[in-house]
């Protein structure tokens, strides 16, 4: 139910004085209220529920937590440093 | 699609599963919130996946399953009065009440609209004057924030023919209620990501320190749920009990501060009924002095009514982490999508119903669904 699906904002307009916008969903556009987001530019991805805008997609933090994971044999490699012979784990897959 | 595809990388699974795998001392029981969550776990078997360690036990997170039959009832009654047009999202449409749901009421002959937007009533509103249109406001503090700009606006445009039947609710509170009872299993959790956008997680900190419980706010994609899990164990593993955001990418500490000052001035905090899991203090948004003229309780009358529940479902034990839906006796045979007996069975975000859909009724679940197909799943995301 609290779903909620990023796109890319393609316009934004007033109507009825509200702020809207069309937004960009990987290739379906739907008009979404943007008076919750009052900073957001053309250009911006944001979380669209029931029709609100309710969150800017942060960039630099989507790309942080991408890098993270991406580095999480990193991760790996510390925990098992840590803990080279846990009993009943050898031999397990890797 | 940018921002979803990146997170349903089934490389990146296996090495996350990896570290999870290497991070576990002791079995650990985590519960995630958010019934959008639920469903993305059993779908792409994120549960199955995970290590025999770590139980994942599934929330109260979802406000088509925790509607009250009695307020289904109240809908159903007022959507077939003459001159009524009853909107709803389509989650409610099949939801049964004691006699009927809304589709069926449709197919009678009442006007039932199933909408996108809370907004799209003011148009309907707009261009029946002549008709009352009723707008069925169901959700979590992520939707909340719809239904109030969806009154500020009506009064705005001084439309006299819109009410809201409200039945609203917050997490913090379940999730309180949750721990407190005396039977609790729940050790760490997975946080509602999508509510976390609209309040923050700050509300949560409170609820961390008092139950020495980790929450790590989580979003919905397979990778997302994944750290979520790994972060959680990880705090527990090393004795630590904290909010930590995993969602970083949607959600900050004090959330959208612009939603809050309108779901401020149309609602405001009340004791709120849960089904399944009974009234819960302070668990719910109704609608404030100023706004009653828009409570459709107000504007029709409907003689109490006081549904039974079926005897047999155990959706509250289910809601409440402490049972899994095979435990029920009813679960796919009495009980089923089609013919649910309780509240995690009527939305496809209940615990019950998704693991019907996603083939958990089957005894031998001999190959779960894999994260190497989830690539072929479209537009979605869920909270």
């Amino acid at each position: 139910m609290c779903l909620a699906i990023p796109g890319r904002i393609v316009d934004i307009y007033e109507e009825q004085g509200l702020r809207m916008g069309t937004l960009d969903f990987g290739g379906t556009c739907r008009r979404c209220c943007l008076h919750y987001l009052p900073e957001v530019a053309v250009g911006d991805y944001a979380l669209v529920h029931v029709g609100f805008a309710i969150s800017q997609v942060n960039e630099a933090e989507a790309l942080r937590t991408y890098q993270l994971l991406q580095d999480i044999e990193d991760v790996i490699a510390e925990l098992d440093a840590a803990a080279p012979e846990l009993p009943g784990e050898q031999g397990e897959a890797r | 699609m940018k921002y979803l595809d990146e997170y349903r990388d089934a490389e990146l699974a296996s090495k996350v599963l990896q570290a999870i795998t290497r991070s576990l001392t002791r079995p650990w029981t985590l519960m995630e919130v958010c019934g959008g969550q639920t469903h993305a776990i059993v779908k792409h078997g994120i549960d199955a996946l995970l290590p025999p360690g770590i139980e994942l036990v599934h929330g109260p997170g979802c406000p088509v399953c925790v509607t009250p039959l009695e307020m289904l009832d109240r809908a159903h009654s007022i959507a077939t009065r003459p001159g009524v047009i009853f909107c709803s999202f389509g989650d409610m449409l099949r939801v049964p009440g004691s006699a009927t749901d809304l589709l069926r009421l449709k197919a009678q002959g009442a006007d039932v609209r199933m909408v996108y937007s809370p907004l799209d009533c003011l148009r309907i509103a707009q261009h029946a004057p002549d008709r009352e249109v009723v707008f069925f406001a169901i959700g979590f503090e992520t939707t909340i924030p719809a239904n109030a700009m969806t009154v500020w606006q009506a009064r705005q445009l001084g439309l006299r023919n819109f009410s809201l039947l409200v039945s609203q609710v917050r997490v913090p509170p379940a999730m309180a209620a949750i721990l407190q009872a005396p039977q609790n299993r729940v050790q760490g959790f997975l946080g509602p990501g999508h509510v976390c956008t609209v309040m923050g997680y700050q509300e949560y900190e409170d609820i961390s320190a008092r139950y020495r419980v980790p929450i790590v706010v989580t979003g919905f994609e397979p990778l997302d749920i994944l750290e979520g899990v790994l972060k959680v164990v990880q705090q527990l593993e090393t004795g630590r009990a904290e909010v930590e955001n995993q969602y970083s990418r949607a959600v900050t500490r004090t959330g959208n501060q612009a939603t809050h000052e309108i779901m401020g001035h149309v609602f405001e905090v009340c004791d709120q009924p849960w089904r399944g899991l009974g009234m819960i203090p302070q668990s719910g948004y109704r609608l404030r002095e100023a706004f009653l003229t828009y409570d459709a309780t107000q504007r029709f009358a409907v003689a109490a009514v006081a549904p039974q529940e079926s005897p047999i479902c155990i959706s509250g034990e289910i809601l409440r982490g402490l049972q899994k839906p095979p435990a029920c006796p009813a679960f796919a045979t009495l009980c089923t999508p089609q013919q649910p007996l309780g509240a995690t069975m009527v939305s496809a975000e209940g615990a019950c119903a998704a693991y019907y859909a996603y083939g958990r009724a089957l005894s031998n679940l001999a190959e779960p669904p894999s994260l190497l197909r989830q690539q072929e799943a479209g537009v979605e995301a869920g909270g």
